[in-house]
């Protein structure tokens, strides 16, 4: 492998000042522009979450009235999902992606700009939607009509353009990065050679781009339906409220797995780095991920099985559904087989990868319990399900994006993150984490339903044991804010490889990465 | 503290909890009343010991590797990275876990949608916030709301046993007979949910849906609306009541002398005082919702009742806007009877702050419709 570094084009006048961040095509600019972005939006949706938690700390009406609950939820799980983890991810390809490749930067680096800075408009309408009156938008992040054609208020339609907005920049993204990865690899990186990261989001993007449109047309029927007069979820004038929960569904089954398959390249980074040995299973891990991503396309109505649609759809559904337990079987199999044997050590990276193993599949079977169709019956709109998203999104998603970030910090800053504060980070999350949503399964086994501001007495004590871990979870974060910071700043000065276990392109060149990488591409033997 | 006062602490403990009837920390699935829910209820237990093995095996392996790969016990990393036949196993071995837990799901999920042979039919119309019950073959039919006070919710009284979980009219239903209930809805998605029955339902606004149950024990059965329909989402619970057949008919025959009496009732000649007495009530059970007990209302969603200028303008057009509704505001000729709308118009014009003087015959309503 030869490495170029080529500092010498670090003076050659780019924009500095803020100019330098709005102007910016490069990689690394954007990356670090969508992670701060995504950053902030988790605090911001995680506040709303404290919120819910507060008002559900005991039974009875405390802080919020019921409809500014509701508020609070949609904008919880749409800003979580749309603002917090997907951007997350993209900066993370921005950043790693070209460095893992051996490319100079991506193949649009202008439309890459466009791609983030169209997020700031959409994250604002959605923001000070707050404000208008009538409310924010109320119905849940699924925005299941009528409720959602019925809710008067401007926030909605603020709402459908923000996600008309992101589903663009997601697009355009996804084009951005599928066009570098297939044309600028490094001489000698075939398919087969690339980390896995890489794959995963090669498949991610594919994903995108076949499922953001699904879901544009999805908003723009529901945008007639309010303004113009059609009704195509209105009975009355020929249309069915059912046909949106399979146009939403069909894009939200994938939007799932766009939000899971980088956090497992992620995971399938760090795990053989701290177990310095190689990746078991490679092959399998890319077949796996695509196997996923095609099935996630035909599994949608297990979202619907209290419809009624009719029993040879619930059964397909339930098999379908059921199906996707076994590539996502070999993946867990394939990160203990990685451990096995290996010679480990705990750094915070690591410990947050073994605990997305661990939880994420708690998060599994409790998918797995909600495929089986008559006992999603009892569980679907409860805790339970509440339980089951979060197990596989916080502690799936947001967590591997956690364990990647002290990952890569020294790549990033040049210095290594305080180790120390690190792991307490860690062990504060996760316990946190296990206290707020542990209990939801019970809760929600015992039969509360989810979006309720108030429920009855015999679910109070577990639903105080979820906001005191919600609580600690929230401020827990802050932490990470500071020890993010705290490594930017300065600190030991990290070396161009700090892990020694590492593999990979993006550890050749020096810490912290130059504005200007491979302008002349590496070649992979 | 010794060891004696630890053990008679315990033992308080424990009796408090026994004696405390709302299930405090309840783990499981409710307690099935029907032959479905039973099935759920073990075909959940079965997942959970099969999903509970898998993980102690996977993750005792797994934190074996923790505790004796490790670097800091000199561990040395090996390097292999695949075994053809490990891996062919591990795809195998769960595709006969789950043909293991297709087939019992699938009997279950073929006796949930027989709904033939059913021996009664019931029309169930969810609505916000409000379910409405309609016994196709009796003629009877009612609305049922939560019975829990404004009080209660705000902190200002304390919660009852079943708080949120009660109504002023439960479903009855006679025990051992298969129940086919019809599911439909006014304004938005509800669903019906009753757990120990093991059915949840969608009601779909202008579609009808059917479910079925056959409930063996007599008791109460309590559930929720399970699908997001608005601001009191949270309250609209479903009470089911099953009764012996005897009681039941007996509760029948007292439904229908209820009916008729109300409908006697309309052709009376009523005071303007006794009519804005009764009005007080329908407007807290059905109206206070959205305009709000004093009338303030929640602006720019649910006007103000106080001086507002339906009702305090033209008696008709009052009427006609409760007879049937305007964009959000639900028609209510289906829900209220003639002595209950004529009410309400009494208290909405002459109570709430408005005083106009003059209100509207039950009969006059009855006219109208
Ligand atoms: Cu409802």
């Amino acid at each position: 492998m030869s490495t170029n570094t080529a500092t010498h084009h670090d003076d050659h006048g780019h924009p500095t000042g803020i100019m330098r961040w709005v102007a910016s095509t490069n990689h690394k600019d954007i990356g670090t522009l969508y992670l701060w972005f995504s950053f902030f939006m988790f605090l911001f949706a995680g506040a709303l979450a404290l919120g819910i938690r507060a008002e559900l700390f005991q039974p009875g009406l405390q802080f919020l009235e019921p409809e500014n609950f509701n508020r609070l939820t949609t904008l919880h799980g749409l800003i979580m999902i749309f603002g917090a983890i997907m951007p997350a991810f993209v900066g993370f390809a921005n950043w790693m992606i070209p460095l893992m490749i051996g490319a100079s930067d991506l193949a649009f680096p202008r439309l890459n700009n466009m791609s983030f800075w169209l997020m700031i408009p959409a994250a604002l309408l959605l923001m000070t939607s707050i404000f208008v009156p009538g409310g924010a938008i109320a119905g849940g992040w699924t925005m299941y009509p009528p409720l959602s054609v019925q809710n008067p208020s401007m926030s909605v339609d603020m709402s459908i353009l923000a996600l008309h907005i992101l589903g663009v920049s997601s697009i355009v993204g996804s084009i951005n990065i599928i066009t570098t990865i297939l044309n600028m690899r490094a001489p000698g990186m075939t398919m087969m050679k690339m980390p896995l990261f890489v794959w995963t989001w090669l498949i991610t993007a594919f994903l995108l781009i076949a499922s953001m449109p699904v879901l544009a047309g999805a908003l723009t029927m529901l945008l007639t339906d309010r303004h113009f007069g059609t009704s195509f979820f209105d009975a009355a004038g020929g249309g069915d409220p059912v046909l949106w929960q399979h146009v939403f569904w069909f894009f939200g089954h994938p939007e799932v797995y766009i939000m899971i398959l980088p956090a497992f390249g992620l995971i399938s980074t760090i795990i053989p780095t701290f177990a310095r040995k190689p990746l078991f299973g490679y092959a399998s891990m890319v077949y796996a991920t695509a196997a996923i991503a095609l099935l996630s396309f035909v599994v949608w109505a297990h979202h619907m099985f209290t419809t009624g649609m009719p029993v040879a759809g619930q059964l397909f559904f339930m098999y379908s559904t059921m199906l996707i337990s076994i590539p996502t079987g070999v993946k867990v199999f394939n990160w203990v087989a990685t451990m096995w044997r290996g010679s480990m050590t705990f750094e915070t990276p690591m410990l947050f990868s073994i605990a997305v193993v661990f939880l994420f599949t708690i998060g599994g079977f409790s998918g797995l319990v909600c495929a089986i169709l008559p006992v999603d019956i009892q569980v679907q709109d409860t805790y339970y399900v509440v339980a089951h998203f979060h197990y596989v999104l916080f502690s799936g998603a947001a967590m591997s994006i956690m364990g990647a970030v002290y990952y890569w910090l020294p790549k990033w800053t040049g210095f290594m993150y305080d180790e120390t504060l690190g792991k307490w980070h860690f062990w504060v999350t996760t316990i946190a984490f296990n206290v707020t949503f542990f209990p939801m399964h019970f809760t929600g086994l015992a039969g509360m339903p989810r979006r309720v501001p108030d429920y009855a007495l015999q679910f109070a004590e577990f639903n105080m044991i979820s906001s005191f871990g919600a609580f600690a979870l929230g401020i827990s974060q802050l932490l990470f804010l500071y020890i993010v910071v705290k490594c930017i700043k300065g600190g030991t000065k990290a070396d161009a490889k700090p892990w020694d276990g590492a593999e990979g392109l993006e550890w050749t060149v020096p810490s912290p990465a130059p504005f200007h990488t491979f302008e002349v591409p590496p070649t992979v033997k | 503290m010794n060891k004696r006062s630890i053990l008679s602490l315990g033992a308080a403990f424990l009796s408090v909890y026994a004696a405390n009837s709302h299930a405090a920390y309840a783990l499981n699935l409710k307690t099935p009343a029907t032959e479905i829910a039973s099935q759920i209820y073990d075909l959940h237990m079965m997942m959970i010991w099969v999903c509970l093995a898998i993980f102690v095996v996977v993750f005792g392996l797994m934190f074996y590797s923790i505790l004796k790969h490790r670097k800091s016990a000199g561990h040395v990393a090996s390097q292999f990275h695949e075994n053809h036949w490990l891996e062919v196993v591990w795809t195998i071995i769960p595709v006969i876990i789950l043909a293991g837990m297709a087939y019992p799901a699938t009997k279950t999920i073929l006796a949930m949608k027989d709904t033939a042979a059913s021996d009664m039919s019931i029309k169930v119309t969810g609505s916000q916030w409000k379910w409405s019950y309609d016994y196709l073959d009796q003629d009877v039919k009612f609305v049922s709301t939560l019975a829990t006070s404004d009080d209660q919710i705000h902190n200002k009284a304390e919660k009852g046993e079943n708080y949120l979980l009660e109504v002023d009219n439960p479903m009855v239903v006679p025990v051992g007979k298969k129940i086919k209930v019809l599911l439909t809805a006014a304004d938005v998605i509800h669903a019906f949910w009753v757990p120990e029955f093991g059915i949840k339902q969608d009601a779909i606004p202008g579609f009808v849906r059917e479910t079925w149950f056959r409930v063996d024990k007599p008791g109460t059965y309590r559930g929720q609306c399970a699908e997001l329909c608005g601001k009191a989402h949270g309250y609209m619970p479903i009470v089911v009541e099953a009764m012996e057949e005897d009681d039941y008919n007996a509760w029948i025959v007292a439904k229908k002398d209820a009916a008729a009496a109300a409908d006697a009732g309309a052709d009376q000649e009523w005071t303007k005082d006794d009519l804005v007495a009764a009005g007080k009530g329908v407007y807290e059970k059905n109206c206070a919702v959205c305009h709000q007990v004093n009338g303030a209302g929640m602006p720019p969603a649910f006007p103000a009742m106080t001086g507002s200028a339906i009702a305090t303008g033209p008696l008709e057009g009052h009427l006609d806007i409760i007879l049937n509704g305007k964009n959000i505001m639900p028609a209510w000729a289906a829900v209220l009877n003639d002595v209950d709308i004529a009410a309400v118009i009494a208290y909405e014009r002459n109570a709430l702050g408005n005083n106009t003087g003059d209100f509207i015959q039950p009969s006059a309503v009855k006219a109208a419709r």
